[in-house]
């Protein structure tokens, strides 16, 4: 009667997207590499360690998308502070980077320069075990658990919802950006934490390293693809876009919908923390600029762009946008801005399923036009 | 007593009176001493202005009863109040002998038996008709359960049953918001019924529907009188005509007249406030 949750996670995708994450999977833990180490540097199919951080880094994000659609374009909720779970994750394992660089730091220190810098004698008590990959990895996960528990049980117990929100978020994660640029708060003040040495033992900038934190990443978004679509095609799947859609009647017929919002949020918000700290080590620094508002404004564009309420789409966005953000600060920084507004300006007008809503309106005109003449 | 006995039916113990945490709430539901919902000087007032003026009703266990009345007699509040949206400024509000309505949230009261029915058809537009009914089906609702729910042989079977009596058989794939409005009102009702709720608020169940729709409903209403408590709130005098039962007229906040619609049609005081107009 009760199926195994092994066959219900593999019904979640169907047969062509399971082909499409094995290609996914084959390509960054398999031929990137081949590519990237066996090809010398002048070689057209040599993959350049500047397109391994990029693509890394952009995975991260789009990992950080699919964790937005979930309480956005699932369950109707518009965070716009989603830049603070992401950088809560990525200080949490930028201790541990900190820790590993030993006394190979400018004073040639057991603390942290910064700490030396600041004439700190010993660790703060926050920072105790952070030399330990285990308890900073689960730190990873619990910090972001923790402040969007204590923040998400108040704010849907108190029944705040749309725009009021969205605007909570936004001043949750500046008022955080604002304590952490400080110095007395612990984390580097408005440099933050970077150069970094290590990871396990390993050297950070090494081919090898790199390639290995570029396959985790690829592995932590699909793996999160996969538990994503089991989510939503659940029935927890299903009272959360009832929620979306007619919170009333769901509260009628028995369910209370604090617990339901607080899981999606909670669940959200750990994806981002994960994201968060594979994408330090990758870009070698965090600081606190990764919680000013405009980073979390742009993890709902990317979602917009892609499709909200589609798994794929965010990813798609992700990848779109900020492949289109590196060439732009590259090429014309000045006019990236403008870009991105009208870029969300003729998404929010005249695409309001995203790229992905565009992709299947074509289709179904293609499909229609080959009937038409069939 | 034979409508006591189908209301007390094959379920566990300790069914009843459990909140979304698993605590017990307030007892069980006890329907001793035949009385399903018990409303005593009910008061709400919004700025000054008292929706509900002192309001007394007792609706038996089993039985249907019609409240009419005019715009703004507070048919609409009453039913707020009953399912915990609107708290009452004084008054008692009693579900069987032991509950208190006024202590409890909106899904517990959905918990312990107390479905409800909106003015303006409320369903779930994005979800198959199937869906629909399948959440609201009556079942633990907390998080985890929901989380590793699969439905069973005879969970289905009751799906289909609701389907086939709600006359959605033919659309149980259908996208819920393509339905038309009476199909909508009788998802709706569908909805409640898989709840397996001891009392039904409806509210205008039967707006918007046709005559042919209209009379179907009212046939359904009276089959499930007995093994539910059913409370209408309509407009429509032939549709209460066809329900037959108890008739309360509530006006300004309280209850005006009581009796079988006959009775309560050549009631002058109605016709003043009402039925006149």
């Amino acid at each position: 009667m009760r199926k195994p949750l092994t066959i219900r996670i593999l019904s979640a995708l169907d047969k062509k997207s399971w082909l499409a994450l094995g290609v996914f999977l084959a390509l960054a833990l398999v031929v990137v590499p081949v590519l990237h180490l066996n090809f010398p540097e002048d070689s057209a199919f040599h993959v350049s360690t500047y397109a391994i951080t990029l693509i890394g880094k952009i995975m991260c994000y789009a990992l950080v998308a699919v964790a937005m659609d979930l309480i956005w374009g699932y369950g109707g909720i518009l965070s716009l502070g989603h830049g603070l779970f992401f950088a809560l994750g990525g200080y949490a394992f930028g201790m541990y980077l900190m820790r590993q660089i030993g006394r190979d730091g400018s004073y040639g220190a057991d603390l942290p320069d910064f700490m030396v810098f600041l004439d700190w004698k010993e660790l703060p008590w926050f920072w105790l075990g952070s030399d330990s990959f285990g308890w900073v990895a689960f730190l990873v996960m619990a910090v972001p658990a923790l402040v969007a528990f204590v923040f998400g049980y108040f704010a849907f117990r108190s029944r705040i919802k749309g725009v009021y929100f969205s605007i909570i978020t936004q001043a949750l994660t500046y008022a955080a950006m604002l304590l952490f640029f400080r110095n007395e708060t612990g984390f580097g003040g408005n440099n933050g934490f970077t150069d970094f040495k290590r990871v396990l033992g390993y050297t950070i900038t090494s081919s090898e390293t790199r390639l290995v934190l570029f396959g985790l990443t690829a592995i932590a978004l699909a793996a999160t693809l996969v538990f994503a679509a089991w989510l939503v095609k659940s029935k927890f799947g299903r009272v959360l876009t009832a929620i979306r859609d007619a919170e009333s009647r769901v509260m009628f017929i028995g369910y209370n919908p604090l617990w339901y919002k607080l899981t999606i949020w909670v669940i959200s918000a750990v994806l981002c923390g994960i994201a968060g700290a594979l994408y330090v080590p990758q870009v070698g620094i965090i600081n606190p600029s990764e919680m000013s508002p405009g980073n979390s404004i742009e993890i709902a564009i990317w979602v917009a762009v892609g499709g909200r309420g589609t798994l794929i789409g965010p990813i798609i966005g992700a990848f779109v946008v900020n492949l289109a953000k590196s060439w732009f600060t590259v090429s014309i920084p000045e006019y990236w801005l403008f870009f991105l507004g009208l870029l969300f300006i003729v998404v929010t007008l005249m695409l309001p399923q995203g790229l992905v809503g565009l992709w299947k309106k074509l289709m179904e005109k293609y499909e229609s036009r080959k009937g038409a003449a069939a | 007593m034979n409508t006591l006995e189908t209301w007390q039916d094959d379920r566990p113990e300790g069914s009843d009176g459990v909140d979304q945490m698993g605590h017990l709430v307030t007892g069980e539901l006890d329907l001793s001493h035949g009385v399903a919902l018990y409303l005593e000087d009910i008061t709400v007032s919004f700025d000054g202005f008292k929706a509900l003026n002192n309001l007394n009703l007792e609706i038996n266990a089993g039985e249907l009863r019609c409240i009419i009345g005019p715009n703004g007699a507070g048919k609409t509040t009453m039913m707020d109040v009953i399912t915990g949206k609107t708290r009452p400024d004084s008054g008692k509000a009693f579900f069987g002998q032991s509950i208190d309505l006024t202590r409890l949230t909106e899904p517990e009261i959905a918990h312990i038996g107390i479905g409800r029915k909106f003015q303006k058809p409320t369903i779930f537009e994005q979800h198959t008709v199937f869906e629909n009914l399948e959440l609201a089906m009556k079942t633990d609702k907390r998080v985890w359960k929901s989380l590793m729910a699969w439905l069973a042989g005879d969970e289905r079977d009751r799906i289909a049953e609701t389907l086939r009596l709600i006359r959605l058989d033919k659309e149980a794939d259908r996208q819920a918001g393509l339905l038309s409005h009476g199909q909508k009102q009788w998802l709706e009702i569908g909805m409640l019924l898989m709840q397996e709720p001891k009392l039904l608020l409806l509210d205008e169940p039967v707006a918007g529907m046709t005559d042919d729709e209209t009379m179907r409903t009212a046939e359904l209403f009276v089959s499930l009188a007995g093994k539910h408590s059913l409370v209408v709130v309509e407009h429509d005098m032939a549709f209460v005509e066809k329900l037959g039962g108890l008739v309360t007229v509530l006006h300004e906040g309280s209850v005006l007249a009581e009796g079988d619609l006959a009775t309560v049609q050549n009631d002058q005081r109605v016709i003043e406030v009402y039925l006149g107009r």
